[in-house]
């Protein structure tokens, strides 16, 4: 049985890692805030982006001339998984769920025979996949000095993932990140981004459009922005999902340490009650001996 | 007489949303003003200035790149990176030009026998030198 110190001193340390949850929790909650007024900002421009992509990619799609950012380059050979993940920890099973689902899907093209080359965004990803597939890594982006995501810092991703789509490295890319639903449901997801699909708008009266320069060269010039702006919406996705999971994990932590606060204590108040007790039986029995 | 609906949008935000009368587009084969009842059409864009007229007088803003979608009812411009003209000091100004001889630098070491990457950032770099001359702030040489 501890001693009132030890007691004491647990009930003092739990309080202290209450307060450290607790505040982490209302930190978390002020930059999901703003990592949700981030990615509402940005929809926008994706919709919008996306809606001109769709058209132009079913109008030119078919050709044999379509760029192969849009057509693929023939093959499924070599896939390259671009796993984005957290810098930090302590958002409950945020990172986790990301990386599980990237293994998952490495695992499932290795076993079809395919090559699979991985690059890792966020530090937490890379320390989740490392011991499984380190030897697949080929590279890796670090943001832990970036505050807030802002389009440079995706355009800088796509960069490196287009000249290793050039330098013919790669056929097919995907991105994992989490979509983030509400503080509670983040879903981890993966999403095809080369060669770039785009859900086709089944649209019978669709405007038909002018396109200056030709269709093609407009379609030459969005695919690489495309990219970007995949990356930089999953990039968003991602700010928003972490600080909900961390919120919600702290929630949770807050909660528990309470929890634990409550049942220390009474069992203090207890052990403190049965040494009284007992030291007034030994003054009682000590006196009823003289 | 009637009005389109402008939008003006980055990835990262929404600059504009106004009814305008008349948008004055840098568009990558030219200059083009896009009124009520134009004909659809998508275009590139040049870095340039972009001017919306609207009821209350007029706006520019500087685009760096993009495209715009326009509607016999709308312009939406989707930019790279846009800001309001009154945001381009001299030092941001400076930093884009600087970004654009950077490109123009980097394409002539990696592509020495091949013209085309090379003009194209050439003309990058003469577009964003020429934006100076339209908001009043030289490039430095």
């Amino acid at each position: 049985m501890p001693s009132l110190k030890d007691l004491k001193n647990r009930i003092e340390s739990v309080k202290s890692t209450r307060k450290i949850t607790k505040a982490m929790q209302m930190v978390a909650a002020a930059k999901l805030r703003r990592a949700q007024d981030a990615a509402e900002a940005s929809r926008p421009y994706t919709e919008r982006f996306n809606a001109v992509m769709a058209g132009l990619a079913a109008s030119v799609g078919g050709s044999d001339t379509a760029p192969k950012l849009l057509s693929g380059t023939g093959s499924d050979q070599v896939q390259l998984l671009i796993v984005m993940t957290a810098e930090r920890g302590l958002c409950g099973g945020f990172n986790g769920n990301i990386a599980k689902l990237a293994k998952t899907h490495a695992q499932k093209l290795l076993a079809e025979g395919k090559t699979v080359k991985i690059v890792t965004v966020g530090k937490k990803g890379r320390d989740a996949m490392k011991r499984d597939f380190g030897s697949l890594f080929v590279g890796h982006v670090d943001l832990t000095d970036v505050k807030r995501v802002s389009y440079a810092d995706a355009q800088g991703i796509a960069k490196d993932v287009l000249g290793r789509f050039d330098a013919e490295e790669f056929d097919v890319a995907t991105i994992f990140f989490a979509r983030f639903e509400n503080v509670v449901t983040q879903h981890p997801t993966a999403q095809q981004i080369i060669p770039a699909k785009f859900e086709q708008v089944e649209d019978a009266d669709a405007t038909l459009y002018d396109y200056e320069p030709g269709e093609e060269e407009i379609l030459a010039d969005l695919l690489p922005r495309g990219v970007a702006t995949a990356i930089f919406s999953a990039l968003l996705e991602n700010a928003a999902s972490e600080q909900g999971a961390r919120m919600s994990a702290m929630d949770n932590a807050t909660r528990n340490a309470g929890e634990m606060i409550d049942k220390l204590t009474i069992e203090f108040n207890r052990s403190r009650q049965a040494v009284i007790t007992n030291e007034l039986i030994e003054i009682i029995s000590g006196a009823e001996a003289l | 007489m009637a009005n389109l609906q402008f939008d003006l949008v980055s990835p990262e935000r929404r600059l504009a949303q106004v009814q305008a009368t008349e948008v004055r587009i840098p568009g990558a084969d030219g200059d083009l003003t896009a009124m009520a009842n134009h004909a659809p059409t998508i275009t590139t864009l040049r870095p340039g200035v972009l001017t919306v007229v609207h009821g209350g007088g007029s706006d520019t803003y500087v685009v760096s790149g993009g495209f715009a979608e326009i509607t016999a009812t709308g312009v939406s411009v989707l930019a790279e990176r846009a800001l309001p003209q009154a945001e381009v000091t001299q030092e941001v100004f400076d930093a884009m030009v600087e970004e654009a001889k950077a490109v123009h630098r980097k394409a002539q070491d990696n592509f020495k026998n091949e013209p085309g990457p090379v003009d194209d950032a050439a003309k990058l770099l003469s577009d964003m030198v020429a934006i100076g001359g339209h908001i009043g702030l030289t490039a430095k040489t």
